[in-house]
């Protein structure tokens, strides 16, 4: 039972699997050539070329506008909502319910958002990506936050009480700093997930405000140019920087 | 109990370390055929890694363990845990969650190929005997703590293999079924004839059930004897200390038996270590009476006393000596706290050990 | 994930428990059922509407979008999907268990690296991802280029803008996903079932067939449901790799939503995709209470 070391085989190739394509994609945003697959020379001009692109400033500005708000409005409504199941509800049923947004594919969700945004008559634009990432946002919240919840004792807020600290009082000075933790960890996730979103951003928003992603998109769809590359790699940066700093903030892998 | 059969497993100069931690230190024990063997000791001592090297879960780093068969001797190390004819019953059971109890029990025949008919039968007669003939079709899930471990007996013992191994098996369970269970552990190991080799912190359970107890510490075996022989005639400080409760005294060798400052010469019974003049005396509450002031061999006042129903312990506190001397009398004592007492004994009952000092 | 110590004696006074679920729960409820149930009923409504005369849809009744689902041409399209997406999972697990199971025999410390090294990918832009095998698979990519260029083959490989390419971007794009549900499961079976297996006379081999795999079924079904629904409604990968050759259920709902402008028979189409999701979570539930055993713990 120890020493199964072709076990180890199917590990390795799903590292080179997912990480070729990424170093591929790095290594090519550093080529000077313009032509992708030919290797002219060490270079950041296409970096310089990103940042003075205007509708790639454009996408990134709304992109990071949508992803702070919902941030924000995800982060407390998820919070509230995993102390509220936990503490006053403790049905499984409605766990699972809260969740659903998160499980729910995304072209099913996008869809219905544009149905009902229609049918209120709702202008599409940046609000309402807005809205519309809060919902699942506001879901993975509620899952990060419930997973530490299930892991703390009960009776730190008993005793703050019965040392004499009032409801709101214990709230904030107790309850709030325990989950501490998992409260950051899942707004870097909402965060994350916010920027890098396409599917439903894409149906509820309006043509004048791109997000990122939906620029990219159409970058994309034309073909193949070096200035992706160096997107690409600087979205990874972002990406992996906040991962593993929401990972070293809360071990979320512990949990598993 | 007494065979004149060879060993059925003879283990020599086993040594296991993990990392820096020496887990086996030098190994060596014979366990006779058909007797309820105990490995004894306090957690962290060995027991555990040595149970598991025997059924194959760990290769200890030197040393053999010879099993005899047709031809000669075979070395376990040399199996893998599959082929031992050795079943273990785990301290958690370990029953498989998603079969039926019979599936369960049924599991090892199944693996050596037996025909169906056999295999239903023998599963039919061993839940018999463990009583469980009505959960049959149960999960484990539905069964009660003792249900389950008699499962997990029944599923070890069905096989009928040559060496039974138990790991705590009565720790998970509360006092009164635990009681209950020591008596069919034994009943089973007569009835069905296979050596048992109980693994136990619980010096209660170990003197209670085995025939003989290997008393282990650091990876090593401090003792092999009989309950009895472990009780009367502990050979090592540790193992007196840890088999019922004593007293000691350290001293040096004299004419009649250890020689402790500032009380005088207690006396012991022969024979003396041999290779060393420091030495512990060692003798048991119970042996301890009180005197009247010529007799007393010391002289202390009494600090408390608990009273058991049965028997009482007093604490004395003897002049002189560091530690309180425990005494047990029958039913309640003659004494009260703050009385002065005079305490003898007769020397056969106490024993001298060597000390390095 | 409630601890069950807690309920006892803490049941909060009625009052009490009435504002607090209020207060901190109602919000989060709301807001959920506001926008993401009530869109997703009338998503559900509009699969028996009419479709309107310049899209969207008109209050009438109709059975029109169901019976326009049973033509052949998108039967073909959805078994086309549904072929694709299995191929995916199959793959995904194929590749995801042994790696998940690689992973939980690491020593401690590894394994949390091990874990988050598996699950970054997922976290960048998915974009991106594929974007980043468009390039590697191009004719003029770097697997062609090489393998022109070490002399193993003539001329390039018609890697890209086909089936085979779609389901390589699916692949990529989900496979964190089966990782970590198998992983968990692989983590919570108790080492001492399969010594006990051992014991008991099975060779590792049977131990992992009689216990390994039927404790770890119910995690693995979780990833694979990760797999196979996100894969049957993507259409991006489709769109992107599999260069407009290859259609499935996601292309053709985002047609109907932005295009075509048919809402009812895209409703139809999106509702039978929550309809797979509800069914594949419901037998995976019954798969799970088998393997665990009824009945409830002594």
């Amino acid at each position: 039972m120890r020493r199964l070391g072709w076990l180890n085989v199917p590990m390795w190739l799903t590292y080179a699997f997912l990480y070729t394509p990424i170093i591929v994609l790095v290594v090519m945003s550093f080529n000077a050539s313009k032509t992708p697959y030919t290797w002219t020379g060490f270079s950041f001009k296409w970096y310089g070329e990103l940042v003075s692109d205007e509708l790639i400033r454009q996408g990134f500005i709304n992109t990071m506008i949508v992803a702070v708000g919902t941030t924000v409005i995800a982060t407390i409504l998820g919070t509230l909502l995993a102390i509220g199941i936990n503490r006053y509800f403790r049905s499984a049923w409605l766990e699972a319910y809260s969740l659903t947004p998160a499980i729910i594919p995304d072209l099913a969700l996008a869809i219905g958002l544009l149905a009902f945004f229609t049918l209120v008559g709702v202008t599409l634009g940046l609000h309402t990506v807005l809205l519309a990432h809060v919902v699942f946002g506001m879901a993975f919240v509620a899952a990060v936050v419930l997973a530490r919840l299930g892991h703390t004792d009960p009776s730190l807020e008993e005793a703050s009480r019965d040392l004499g600290a009032g409801p709101v009082s214990t709230f904030l000075r107790i309850t709030v700093p325990s989950l501490m933790p998992a409260i950051v960890a899942g707004a870097l996730l909402v965060f994350t997930l916010s920027l890098d979103e396409f599917v439903i951003a894409f149906f509820t928003d309006g043509p004048a405000t791109p997000t990122l992603p939906i620029v990219i998109y159409s970058m994309v769809r034309f073909g193949v140019t070096p200035e992706i590359n160096a997107l690409a790699a600087l979205l990874l940066l972002v990406s992996f920087t906040v991962v593993i700093s929401a990972q070293r903030i809360t071990r979320l892998t512990d949990s598993l | 109990m007494t065979d004149t059969r060879p060993p059925i497993l003879r283990l020599s100069g086993l040594s296991k370390r993990f990392g820096e931690t020496v887990a086996l230190d030098d190994v060596s024990l014979d366990i006779e055929q058909n007797e309820f063997f105990a490995l004894l000791g306090p957690s962290g001592c060995g027991k555990t890694t040595l149970l598991r090297s025997i059924a194959g879960f760990e290769d200890p780093d030197t040393g053999t363990m010879a099993m005899p068969a047709e031809t000669g001797e075979i070395d376990l190390a040399s199996l893998p845990p599959e082929r031992r004819p050795i079943n273990l019953m785990f301290q958690s059971y370990a029953l498989f969650p998603h079969m039926s109890v019979e599936r369960n029990v049924a599991y090892g025949l199944e693996r050596e190929r037996l025909p169906k008919s056999e295999v239903r039968e023998r599963v039919g007669q061993v839940l018999e005997t463990v009583g469980l003939t009505g959960k049959a079709k149960a999960r484990p899930a539905q069964l009660s703590g003792g249900q389950r471990q008699r499962v997990a007996l029944a599923r070890a013992i069905v096989k009928r293999p040559r060496m039974l191994l138990l790991d705590e098996p009565l720790s998970a369970l509360d006092r009164k079924v635990r009681a209950e269970m020591q008596l069919e552990l034994k009943r089973l190991q007569h009835e069905v004839g296979i050596t048992f080799v109980v693994v136990t912190h619980d010096q209660e359970e170990a003197m209670s059930m085995a025939d003989r107890i290997a008393v282990m510490s650091n990876g090593r075996v401090e003792q092999v004897d009989g309950p009895i022989d472990l009780y009367q005639r502990p050979r090592t400080t540790f193992v007196a200390d840890f088999i019922g409760s004593s007293n000691a005294f350290e001293g040096e060798i004299s004419a009649g038996g250890v020689q402790v400052a500032g009380v005088g010469e207690l006396p012991g019974h022969r024979p003396w270590p041999v290779d060393t003049d420091a030495a512990t005396l060692i003798v048991r509450p119970e042996d301890i009476r009180l005197a009247s002031p010529p007799e007393g061999l010391l002289e202390g006042t009494v600090l408390d006393i608990q009273f058991y129903g049965g028997s009482s312990t007093l604490a004395v506190s003897i002049d002189q000596h560091p530690a309180p001397v425990l005494v047990t009398t029958h039913g309640a004592a003659a004494v009260r706290r703050g009385d002065r007492v005079h305490l003898t004994w007769s020397a056969d009952r106490a024993v001298v050990l060597g000390r390095s000092a | 994930m409630s601890t069950p110590t807690r309920d006892a004696g803490r049941g909060a006074s009625g009052r009490r428990a009435l504002v607090g679920r209020a207060v901190f729960a109602g919000p989060g409820l709301l807001y959920v059922t506001l926008f993401m149930t009530v869109p997703l009923l009338i998503v559900a409504s509009y699969a028996f509407l009419k479709r309107g005369r310049f899209g969207g849809v008109q209050a009438e009744f109709s059975l029109d979008a169901f019976s326009k689902a049973l033509d052949s041409v998108y039967l073909s399209i959805l078994g086309n999907s549904v072929l694709i997406a299995a191929i995916t999972t199959a793959l995904a697990l194929l590749l995801g268990y042994p790696t998940a199971y690689a992973i939980a025999r690491l020593p401690r410390q590894w394994r949390t690296v091990a874990l988050v090294l598996v699950v970054l990918p997922f976290w960048s832009n998915f974009l991106i991802r594929t974007y980043a095998w468009i390039v590697l698979l191009n004719s003029e990519g770097p697997i062609n280029s090489a393998l022109v260029g070490m002399g193993i083959l003539g001329t390039p490989l018609d890697l890209l803008y086909n089936r085979g390419a779609v389901v390589v971007g699916l692949l990529y794009a989900y496979l964190p996903l089966v990782i970590l549900p198998v992983y968990a499961a692989i983590e919570r079976l108790d080492p001492q079932l399969q010594e006990a297996a051992r014991n008991l006379g099975a060779t590792k081999a049977r131990t992992f067939l009689d216990v390994t795999l039927p404790l770890t079924l119910p995690g693995a079904m979780i990833g694979a449901i990760f797999v196979f629904v996100p894969s049957l409604g993507n259409f991006v990968v489709p769109e992107l790799l599999g260069g407009g050759k290859t259609e499935m259920i996601g292309n053709l709902i985002r047609d109907q939503f932005l295009v075509a402008r048919n809402w009812p028979f895209g409703a139809v189409l999106a509702l039978s995709m929550v309809a797979f999701l509800v069914l594949l979570f419901a037998a995976q539930a019954i798969v799970a209470r088998r393997i665990n055993g009824g009945g409830s713990r002594a």
